[in-house]
This record gives C-alpha cells, structure tokens and sequence, in this order.
C-alpha cells in the first residue's frame, strides 16, 4: 500500500502547488497596483518599485478621494454607482415585466416581439457606436444620468433569464389564480414577483458589474468631468503628452475602481456563481 | 416551450412589453438602420452634405490594407485571448475538481477578476509593464531584454493579449468547473479500475463529455476578444503601435469619432453586425443541440 499511498501524497501536493500557482499569477497584479498605491511618487518614478506596501496609504487615497486628477474620485464613484444602479434596476423592470407578458399571455404579434427581443442580442452597443451616439445627442442625452442609462438597458439576455424561469412555475398557480379570479397584475404581485427573489438577486449581481464596468459608451456620452464615471475617468487621469503622471493616485483610483464590483463577487459569490450559470443555459 | 394557462387580457401583455419596445427601437434598431443608411453615403470633408455612393464605402473598406490589416489583427489577438484563457482555465479547474474540500478558497481567490473591468485590468497592466515606471518592465531590462511596448507592435500585441486573457480566465473556469463536476464520478472510477491512467481518463471520457462546454466557451471567448475588450485596448496601447492592436471594434470607434469618417465607419458597423449575426447563430444552434444532447 505504501507506493499507492505516496503517489497519492504527491499528486495532493502538485494539485496545490498547480492551484497556488494560478492563485499567484491572478492575484500578482492586484497586489503591485496596491503597493504602486501605497507608495510616494518619487519611489515609483525611480524603478524597481518596492516589494511591499509603503507608509503612504492614506495620503495617497485620501489625495484621490478630495482631489483626484481632474475630478475628485469620490464623484466619478458617486456618478458610477448612480449609473451601475440605474442600468441594473432598469434592466430587471423592463425585463421581468416583458417575460411575464410573453409567458403569461396569448396575443397576435407576441413571437414577433420575442424575435425582436432576441435579435438585440447580434447588436452589442460597439457595433452601432456612431448612429447610437447621435440619438442620443439629438435627445439632449449628453452628460446626463439618462443618456449613462437608457440606452443600455434593454437585455435579451434578463428577458430570456426571467422567462427561463417563469417556464418552471406550476401551471397549478396561475390556474388556481384565475379560479380565484386575481387579476394578471395581482399574480405576478402576489406570486411571481415573490417567487422570483433569488433569481432577481441573482441577476442583479451580474448586472450590477455589466453596468459599473461600462467604458466605451460614458467614454462618448460624458464630455464634462463632473459626469465622469470611475472606470472611464480613470483613462482620463493619465498625462497628456510629456507630463509625469502622479501614479500612486492614479493606482489609488484603479483600486477603488475595482472594489465595489469585486466586493460584490466575493460576498455573494453564490448569486453570482448562479445567475452566470443559470443565465447562460 | 407553451403554457397551458394564460392569462385573458386585451391591452395588458402590450403595455407589459412597451417600455423593453421602445428602448429596443430607439436605442438598437433605429441606430442599426442608420449605420446601414450611412454606409450607402459619403460626407464630404465639412460634414454640409452627403451624396449616396451605394457600396462604394464597401469596395473601398475591403480594398483599404488598414482595414485588411485589423481583420488579420483581430483574428490573431482573439486567437491569443481564447487560447490562453481557455487552457488556462481548464489547468485549473482539473486540478480544483480534484479536491474535495478546500475548493472553495481557491475560487474565491481565482474568480474575483472577472469583476474587473476591462479598462481597469487594461490600467493595471499597462501599469506593470510601462517602461520606466512599470514593476515588471524593469526586470526584463534589466535581464537584458529589450522591452517596450509603446514602439514594438509585437510586444504590444503580447501586453493588450495578457490582460484580456487574465481577465477571461476567471469566467472559463467556472465553467470548466461546473461542466467537470457534472461528469458522473462513477465513470472515471470504473476507468480507473481497469488501470487507465490520469491522461487515458482525460483523452477518453473527460474531454468529451466536456465537448460541449468547450464549444460553448469557444465562443464566448471570441465574442469577447472581438467586443469587449476595448477599454484593454484603448488603455494601453490606443490601437497603436501603427495600428498593430487595432481591432475591428477599435477601428470602428477610431474612424467614426477620432477620424470623423462616418460613412466608414458606418460600412465597419455593418460588417461587425454581421459577424455577431454570424457567431450568435452558431451559438444558438449550439444550445439547440444542447437540448437533445
């Protein structure tokens, strides 16, 4: 038994140093930008930079936080947080109300409309940037909460989710509803709505990450710094041409960039781990 | 699928479904219809007006090297990403479902950067690689290696190519992970039994049976190389140097807003529309086929 039992030792220990090693090249860069944050400008514009966090922490985040580059940090994450929140609960409404329309509902033109909810899925905002872009200028949607939201929350992807589930709702319920005679409106309160809570929780954090990590479209629709959000503005703080940028600032903002949505992974890492799965399918 | 019960309403399932309408309308298929509109026309350099050119716009785009050039581009960057991320994630998630307990620890530690966004990963990478402040940079100049991203396209390509697979390694593994987990262990033991080895029971029972998220992920890896790693690619490099990272989608952004020729980039829009036409139907027959698997 004892050769079994030392391979089988060994192949413990490969499949931890294999795991650590992954672990390693994930975490490696997280942990340099929070050194690069922690230290003073000086150490970092003379290479190599330290291997361990410097005395400058506070200074530094703080710095970000009041003053930031061209904007103090704590608005542009108060202008994501707006927008990340506006796009997730958008998304949820228009998605859950119209996957209960098409479930629940026989009316002429409703695999038409399906189909027309479907097809969005082939038009991902980078493909039609430029006509996207004028409609929402022509709406006077420039620098606006609105014009950060709207246009990016219609979502086949919520509406299919919500109707994937929908679908394994007992016929029985709604049978028993209308015997009781509730109004259409009243079981989706009183029953579907209720019967959905993971499901919603689950998708709000896949959403809620969609919506803060968006960089492309508030790159186009925020011209003025006071609507920057944090993961575009973060681009914003880099120098223009020879200028030296303060970078444990700037690795101050990428972190804080990071945090919310990362925080939101780990703590409901089961949500999340599910409403990727499940939206997928 | 249908429902047996439903619901009687006139109004009701049209007024449930206007608000997703009207936002779909406004913000997708409108701006579609005039991406393919544009591209039948050329503005002339004042932006006053336009004259129709049918598919000149087109004829031009596929006669255009740069044009060329970011097609051969973009299939060699989502070549990269989806390699890397892919076999990646697969190492990993063989070795995590190997473990009975303690996997847990590892997937908290190994999932967390899909919540990165990409231009913030582009940020932190850029940032361990920038010569002369960069963390990494300096090693490899001082081990004698001549690195710098910002003149040499190729190292470019390696740098915007990393942090988009870094990123994507995250989503692999989940379901990596999900798929392995879901194979019946009965069928490896019995294997195992019969004396087949650790790569046997890889080549003859995993990988098939894993076939199909394989593909899955095939996929949604190259959508992703394809459109959503523009804010890697606008972070480091700009597309540059000389155009060796600019991708489709970059090119698309590049020439409608910084070179302000829109029925080009009207004309690139149209293109990419049909591209994700042509992947997301190869995805949807895929779980098409899922069904009867």
């Amino acid at each position: 038994m004892r050769p079994a039992n030392g391979r089988r030792a060994g192949g413990f220990l490969l499949t931890h140093a294999g795991l650590l090693a992954g672990v390693l090249v994930t975490c490696f860069p997280l942990y340099i930008i929070f050194v690069a944050s922690s230290v003073s400008h000086d150490e970092i514009a003379r290479p190599p930079l330290p291997m361990f966090p410097g005395d400058r922490l506070w200074e530094n985040y703080a710095a970000a936080l009041k003053a930031g580059v061209n904007i103090p940090v704590w608005r542009m994450l108060y202008n994501s947080t707006v927008m990340a929140l506006g796009i997730t609960v958008g998304k949820l409404a228009i998605s859950i109300v119209s996957a209960f329309a098409i479930v629940y509902f026989r009316f002429p033109l409703r695999m038409f409309f399906f189909w027309a909810i479907f097809v969005t899925l082939m038009l991902p905002v980078e493909v039609r940037i430029v006509p996207t872009f004028e409609v929402a200028a022509g709406f006077g949607l420039l620098n606006s909460y609105a014009g950060l939201i709207f246009p990016l929350i219609a979502s086949a992807t919520a509406t299919f989710f919500f109707r994937q589930f929908f679908l394994t709702i007992p016929n029985e319920l709604a049978e028993a509803a209308r015997v009781d005679g509730a109004s259409p409106m009243r079981f989706f309160w009183d029953i579907v709505l209720p019967m959905s809570r993971t499901n919603i929780a689950a998708l709000f954090v896949i959403l809620f990450i969609y919506g803060w990590n968006q960089y492309l479209w508030p790159l186009l629709i925020t011209t003025e710094p006071e609507m920057n959000t944090i993961v575009m503005g973060i681009k914003q703080m880099f120098p223009s041409g020879d200028d030296v940028a303060d970078w444990p600032v700037v690795m101050a903002t990428a972190i804080l960039a990071m945090l919310p949505p990362v925080c939101v992974v780990i703590g409901m890492q089961r949500l999340f781990i599910k409403g990727l799965i499940d939206s997928e399918k | 699928m249908q429902r047996q019960v439903v619901f009687n309403a006139r109004f009701l399932p049209y007024l449930l479904l206007a608000p997703q309408l009207v936002v779909t309308c406004v913000f997708f298929f409108y701006p579609a219809a005039q991406a393919l509109y544009q591209s039948a026309f050329v503005a002339d350099p004042f932006g006053l007006k336009s004259s129709f050119v049918g598919f000149a716009n087109f004829k031009f785009l596929f006669l255009d090297p740069y044009y060329l050039a970011s097609f051969q581009t973009t299939l060699v960057f989502s070549g990269l990403v989806t390699l890397f991320a892919m076999s990646l994630a697969l190492w990993l998630a063989l070795l995590a479902d190997r473990l009975i307990h303690g996997d847990n620890a590892y997937r908290t530690l190994l999932i967390w950067p899909y919540a990165v966004a990409p231009a913030v990963a582009g940020v932190t990478w850029m940032f361990m690689f920038r010569p002369g402040v960069g963390a990494l940079s300096w090693y490899l100049e001082q081990a004698g290696y001549q690195w710098n991203y910002v003149l040499n396209g190729g190292q470019a390509m390696a740098l915007v190519a990393a942090a988009s697979a870094w990123k994507q390694v995250s989503y692999n593994f989940l379901f990596f992970l999900a798929g392995l987990q879901a194979i019946p262990k009965s069928l490896l033991e019995a294997a195992a039994i019969d004396g087949a080895g650790f790569w046997r029971r890889f080549a003859t029972i995993v990988f098939p049976l894993l076939s199909p998220t394989t593909f899955f992920l095939l996929v949604v890896n190259v959508i992703y190389a394809f459109f959503d790693t523009f804010g890697v690619i606008h972070t480091i490099t700009s597309g540059g140097p000389q155009q060796a990272t600019t991708t489709l989608v970059y090119k698309v952004y590049a020439d409608g807003f910084v070179g302000q020729d829109i029925g080009s980039s009207a004309a690139q829009s149209v293109v990419l529309l049909f591209l994700v036409g042509a992947l997301t139907v190869v995805q949807f027959r895929y779980i098409e086929k899922k069904v009867h698997y």
